[in-house]
Parts: C-alpha cells; sequence; structure tokens
C-alpha cells in the first residue's frame, strides 16, 4: 500500500500529560510523526493538536483509532481525507553579506514573506506557505548559508465548502 | 462530613464495591493504612508487591470484580509493573493505588520518589495523579468506571501523601459526573453489519467460532454457547478463552494457535467462515499471517476498534461487546430456525472435523514407572471434576493445562495470557482463593516459575488460604529448553535448574504442606490428599527433564506446520 502523509487534527483534554500519552503512542506502537504542534482553543480546557505523520492506509487507521482509544482524546479528524487548508510558519536565519543581500531580498520578495530581523551581515526571514512552498525556500537561500532555522510544523483547518468542484 | 484524603479514598472504594485491598504498607501510604482497621475493608498483606498487582488481577479473573491494588511509592510503585502489564496485555480490570511523595517534593528525586504515571502511561489503560484531595473522590470513582468499562483494563491512581492528609467536605460524585466527553465505549452492534453476519452464517457450509478473552470478560459464554449448538458451529478458543465453551461438548475443538490442537488450527485452515469473538489475532494464534484461514471470510467482534484490522484485515468487522452482539446475533438468527437446518448444513463439516480429531487427538506417550505432566494434569482433572479454579505459571506447564485439563466453565482458568508473565499464578491464586474461599484453588506450576514468586507462601499461610500448587518439575525452563532442543541444537544454555530448592522443605518452613511425588501410581493418592488439606499445600511432581509440548507450530510458521507427537 501506498505511503502518504496524513494531517491529523486532534482535540484533546489540556491536562499534565497528554502530550506524552499522544507522542507515547506513536514512539511505542513505531508510528512516525514528522511534525506535531499544540496550543489552546477557544474553549476552555481544551487544546489543538495538529499531527503530520506518514504512513500507508492500514497504519493511519490504526494511528487513527488509537488515539480515539486515548482517554484525553476528544477528536481526531484526518484532514487529508477532505478539502482543507495547510500552512506552516518559518524563521530562516540567512547570510546576507553586502555582495548578495539584494539577491537574498529579491528572493524574500518572489516569495511574498517578511524581513524580521537585521544583522550586520544577515537576515531573519518569516515565511508563511504550504510545506512545498517552504522547502522551496529554503532549498533556495541555502546556497547564501542558513544560519539557523525555526518552523512551527504544519497547521491546517477544514474548508467551510466541502462541495465545490477541486 | 469533614474526611481526610485517605479516608476518602477508602470511602470511595468501599463504595465501588471492593472488599479486599491486596497490598504492602511504606511510608507514602501509612495514612492511608492508618485509616484500614476503620474501614471495613479487608487487607492482605503480600509479601512483594508483584505478589499484590497479581493477586489483585486474579481476584478480578476469577470474580469479575474490579481487582484493587494498594502500595507505597518508589519501589513499591514499580513493583508494580510488570503485573499492570499483565493485567494490561490480558484487558483485566484492577485498580492500583500509588503512594507519592508530597506535592512540594514532586520532581525534587526525594526519597522514594518515581513519575510512576510516566512509567505506566503505556501499560495502564489510563492513569492519574490526583494533586488536590477535592478531586480524589471523582478520580476514584473514574478510575473504577474506566477498568470496568469499554475494553476492560487496569487504572493506576497516584496520591500524595500531603493529599491523603488533606481534609476535604466528602461528597460522593454521582454517575452523571463521572462520565467524560472523550470516551464513549461504543457498546452496540450496528443493525446492517449484524444483517450481514447473519447472511454470512446462513451462506456458510464450514463455519468456525474463535472465541478469545473477552467472551468470558463481557459474560457471554451462554450466548456462544447457544450459538454454536443451535446453529451446529464448532468453537475453538484461544488461551484466553478457555472456560467459555464446555469442553465436554462435542462442537468443541479445543485451543488455536501455536500449541492448539490437530482438529482446531485444521478447522481454521478449512474454514468457509471465521467468527472471532473478543479475540484480537494474536501472533501465538495465527502462525504466519497470511497464511491464517485462507479459505474463510473472517468476521471480528471486538469492543476495541483497534483491535480490528491491526493484525488481519477481516471481510465484516464489527465494533461491539460481545454480550450485546452475541444476544442481538441469537435474536437475528432465531428468525431462521424454523426454515434453515443448520445441522444438516454443516454436517460433512461436522463430521470432517470429527475425523480430524479423530485422526490426530491430543496425546501422550506413557512409559512405566515416569510421570507424564500432561498425566499429572488428567488426574487434577479428574478429581476436580473440572470444578476447581486452575491457575498456572507461563510456559509448559501453562500448556499442559490448557490442553489437557478440559475447561466447561468461564473464569475457571486464570493465566498471563497476553504478557506470559511468569511467577503470576501462585498470586492469582491467592486472589481466586480470596473471591472464593470455599472453592478448591491451584496453581499448576514449573520449577522455574512458581520461583518467581515463592515468597507469597507466607501470605497464603499467614491468612489461612488453601492455595495448592502443583509443580511440574522437570529442573528446567522447559519451554526455553523445548525451544533450544528444536530450534537452537540443544544448546541449553543457562535453562537447567541445576540448584533448586527441596519445595516439601521449603512448604513446611513456611508453615504449609509439602509432598513430592516421584511415581505415577502414587499421583492421584498424593493429589487427593493434597486438595482435601485445609491449608496451602506444594506437591513437587518430578517429571521428565526433556518432555515436550505438542502440537506445536514453530514460530512464524502456518498453522498447516504442526508438529506432532
Amino acid at each position: 500500500m501506498d505511503s502518504r502523509r496524513h494531517i491529523l487534527s486532534v482535540t484533546v483534554e489540556n491536562e499534565p500529560g497528554v502530550l506524552s500519552r499522544v507522542a507515547g503512542l506513536f514512539s511505542g506502537r513505531g508510528f512516525n510523526i514528522e511534525s506535531l504542534n499544540v496550543a489552546p482553543t477557544l474553549e476552555e480546557g481544551v487544546s489543538l493538536m495538529t499531527i503530520t505523520t506518514v504512513g500507508d492506509e492500514a497504519i493511519i487507521e490504526q494511528i487513527v483509532k488509537q488515539l480515539r482509544k486515548l482517554v484525553v482524546v476528544i477528536k481526531v479528524v484526518d484532514l487529508t481525507e477532505v478539502k482543507s487548508v495547510e500552512r506552516e510558519m518559518v524563521f530562516i536565519k540567512v547570510h546576507a553579506e553586502d555582495g548578495k543581500r539584494a539577491e537574498v531580498l529579491r528572493i524574500v520578495d518572489v516569495f511574498r514573506c517578511k524581513v524580521v530581523d537585521v544583522g550586520l551581515d544577515e537576515l531573519t526571514v518569516e515565511a508563511t506557505g504550504t510545506k512545498d512552498k517552504l522547502t522551496a525556500l529554503i532549498t533556495l537561500l541555502q546556497r547564501f548559508g542558513i544560519k539557523e532555522i525555526a518552523r512551527t510544523g504544519t497547521m491546517a483547518m477544514k474548508r467551510s465548502m466541502q462541495d465545490l468542484p477541486a | 462530613m469533614e474526611l481526610n484524603g485517605a479516608q476518602v479514598l477508602l470511602e470511595c472504594l468501599k463504595r465501588e464495591g471492593v472488599e479486599v485491598v491486596f497490598g504492602y504498607p511504606g511510608g507514602a501510604v501509612i495514612d492511608i493504612y492508618d485509616r484500614i482497621p476503620e474501614s471495613g475493608l479487608t487487607h492482605i498483606l503480600v509479601r512483594h508487591e508483584q505478589g499484590a498487582i497479581h493477586a489483585a488481577d486474579g481476584y478480578a479473573r476469577a470474580s469479575g470484580k474490579v481487582g484493587c491494588c494498594l502500595v507505597t511509592s518508589g519501589p513499591g510503585a514499580t513493583n508494580t509493573v510488570t503485573g499492570i502489564a499483565t493485567a494490561y496485555m490480558d484487558s483485566i480490570p484492577v485498580v492500583i493505588v500509588t503512594g507519592q511523595v508530597p506535592t512540594p517534593l514532586i520532581g525534587n528525586d526525594a526519597f522514594q520518589e518515581v513519575d510512576i504515571v510516566g512509567i505506566t502511561r503505556p501499560c495502564t489503560k489510563h492513569n492519574y495523579l490526583v494533586k488536590d484531595v477535592k478531586d480524589l473522590a471523582l478520580t476514584i470513582r473514574r478510575a473504577f468506571y474506566l477498568a470496568r468499562s469499554g475494553r476492560p483494563g487496569p487504572v493506576l491512581v497516584d496520591v500524595p501523601k500531603d493529599v491523603q492528609q488533606a481534609k476535604v467536605k466528602f461528597r460522593y460524585p454521582d454517575d452523571s459526573e463521572i462520565r467524560m466527553r472523550s470516551y464513549n465505549p461504543t457498546v452496540k452492534p450496528n443493525v446492517k453489519q449484524l444483517r450481514r453476519l447473519a447472511e454470512l452464517i446462513l451462506k456458510a457450509r464450514r463455519p468456525l467460532i474463535y472465541a478469545g478473552g473477552g467472551v468470558i470478560s463481557s459474560g457471554s459464554s451462554a450466548e456462544l454457547t447457544w450459538l454454536s449448538q443451535t446453529l451446529s458451529i464448532p468453537v475453538t478458543a484461544t488461551l484466553m478463552g478457555l472456560g467459555c465453551f464446555p469442553a465436554d461438548d462435542p462442537l468443541w475443538l479445543g485451543m488455536l494457535g501455536m500449541h492448539g490442537t490437530y482438529v482446531a488450527n485444521k478447522a481454521v485452515q478449512n474454514a468457509d467462515l471465521v467468527l472471532a469473538v473478543g479475540a484480537r489475532f494474536d501472533d501465538r494464534v495465527t502462525g504466519k499471517v497470511s497464511t491464517f484461514a485462507p479459505k474463510a471470510k473472517l468476521v471480528h467482534i471486538d469492543v476495541d476498534p483497534t483491535s480490528i484490522q491491526k493484525n488481519v484485515q477481516v471481510h465484516l468487522p464489527m465494533v461491539a461487546d460481545c454480550f450485546s452482539a452475541l444476544t442481538d446475533l441469537k435474536e437475528e438468527m432465531h428468525k431462521h430456525l424454523g426454515t434453515v437446518d443448520f445441522a444438516a448444513d454443516h454436517a460433512d463439516w461436522v463430521a470432517q472435523v470429527g475425523a480430524w480429531r479423530e485422526e490426530h487427538p491430543l496425546r501422550y506417550v506413557s512409559e512405566p514407572g515416569v510421570i507424564k505432566p500432561q498425566f499429572v494434569i488428567e488426574t487434577i482433572r479428574k478429581l476436580t471434576k473440572g470444578e476447581a479454579v486452575i491457575c498456572t505459571e507461563v510456559g509448559q506447564n501453562q500448556m499442559w493445562t490448557a490442553q489437557f485439563y478440559g475447561f466447561t466453565t468461564p473464569r475457571s482458568f486464570l493465566s498471563s495470557g497476553g504478557l506470559g508473565t511468569m511467577g503470576y499464578g501462585f498470586p492469582a491464586a491467592i486472589g481466586a482463593q480470596m473471591a472464593f474461599p470455599d472453592r478448591l484453588v491451584i496453581d499448576i506450576a514449573g520449577d522455574g516459575s512458581i520461583q518467581m514468586n515463592i515468597q507469597e507462601l507466607a501470605t497464603a499461610v499467614c491468612h489461612n488460604l488453601p492455595v495448592k500448587i502443583v509443580i511440574l518439575n522437570n529442573g528446567y525452563l522447559g519451554m526455553v529448553r523445548q525451544w533450544q532442543e528444536l530450534f537452537y541444537e540443544k544448546n541449553y544454555c543457562s535453562t537447567c535448574m541445576a540448584a533448586q530448592p527441596d519445595f516439601v522443605k521449603l512448604a513446611e518452613a513456611y508453615g504449609a504442606a509439602g509432598f513430592r511425588v516421584e511415581k505415577p501410581e502414587e499421583v492421584e493418592a498424593t493429589l487427593k490428599k493434597a486438595f482435601a488439606l485445609k491449608k496451602t499445600v506444594i506437591v513437587d511432581v518430578r517429571i521428565p527433564a526433556e518432555e515436550n509440548v505438542y502440537p506445536m507450530v514453530p514460530a512464524g510458521k502456518s498453522l498447516t506446520d504442526m508438529l506432532l507427537v
């Protein structure tokens, strides 16, 4: 069966140990976590975890069922099964000496990212986009020399209109 | 009414129906022990915390109630981990209460501090650290609710010492408060799936029921037996399912899998419909999984969705507790009883199964002057008429018991199936004896396993528990030796128990009775004498060193590749 990347939206009780329960489930059963982020929702005591993971259909089915089995998990939605929007944010601290700065800024402009911090010979760029877009940006900036990188991991949400033609 | 945390805890245990607590005191639970005498609860003091958790587990398996275990922080808590994992693998409802260092000290590496909630996260159904005495009562209620509902399992509650001491105005939470939005165990079967199942049964010509521990834990043996007998469907069961169907019924095939009977494994490989009920397609059952039941449509009834489509892709999954599913199925099949002659439809199949049974029945080769372990089990069966609670350790003793005892009632066979925990049987027998003071409770052990929790002899003697231990003594860790013989060129590395205690003297040293049996003609008389004694007894039965368990499907092989006697 084909291995595919899935984005799981997991609503959990916001209580101590919940992250460890979810992470432990993945490590204990040999599943992979590609990225994971977690933050509170509007409802008090409830957090949303967005987990990206890779596996064939049977593995993803097991992951979803195992997550649902955890007593702290309220709801699991596989956003890959529905139409969804997905974004990730990244900070990239890139070398930008005098001779290279203009070229770096041009790339930043093309990708519609922002420069959020400037040093003597480096820039910190903030970019938001899909995983593919960010990968392209990082690839382009790599030849200038990336000093540091911080990514949020994917977050995603189901689209309002599911019935429109693709 | 103002109570301290310790009193709240004990009051909640009582209201959950707990009568017996198996435990061991320590610094972090003295406050709880301080209140036990006035609580009305019976406390059984074990000699090692592993004994406490296994005893609570045995109590739960024998009685169907939630077992309860109480230990101190640190090493007291970590000593229960093997037993918690044992209960988790076999879905046994147990609540474990552990003491913890006072909340201000948590995380400071305080004396006897361990993160037991972290340690047991992967081997409990759920666990809690109670940080405020106001949460204690609700947490205990939820722990019991979780332990016994859905797919049962162990739940641990860690209670810091200052929480035990803190005072609170006691209010017992009502039923509406225990429910959790994040926990909804599915119970009733889907109606459409049920109809499809009925259709599959109507079409099948070679149907087989494969029953597991879920039939026993859900209390649906009667429904399963009705289904088999009325629809003329042969039954096999896993180790955990033994006792869910009467072994003296002609439709009983015996256990399936690695040490299953020839007829059971042949039936699986030739059936056109396999109805798995409360079983989980474990590797010891399926053998090489891609060759399991190749001609069959598979139906899987289980209360735990994660069990379904995990090891085997089935044609009809049904998430439901076995009792609801089998009750509804019974009702559905009732509609067809007037029009369909199931006995005639399945006559050829039942005859074929009978022929396989004749072809290779369970057997062993008797030798003059030698006590065969299978003969010992048969003798125990004869003397107890199948009415005893039988516990086992793990290994050859366990498999011979599973094969030769012929269990007829549920909850009469207690054994560590999933985890395979040596040292389980004897403390479990103590738990079962506490649940049924008047029943005969026997632990069938090996000379290796019994030494893993032999210290509990003191517990049994101290509480006048007439548990019988029958040691099938071959001087080896027999099952590992069997593998070494068959698959490792007889390289018997570290499986010979060269130095062994004198088990008769050992029993006597603890205040129990001890007998040794060395001749086949003494077996029955000695066991009879032992079973009649109203005290803890060890019977040390000397069996041949190199007797093997057969049939055997080597690990990873197909169920058709059986080694026979």
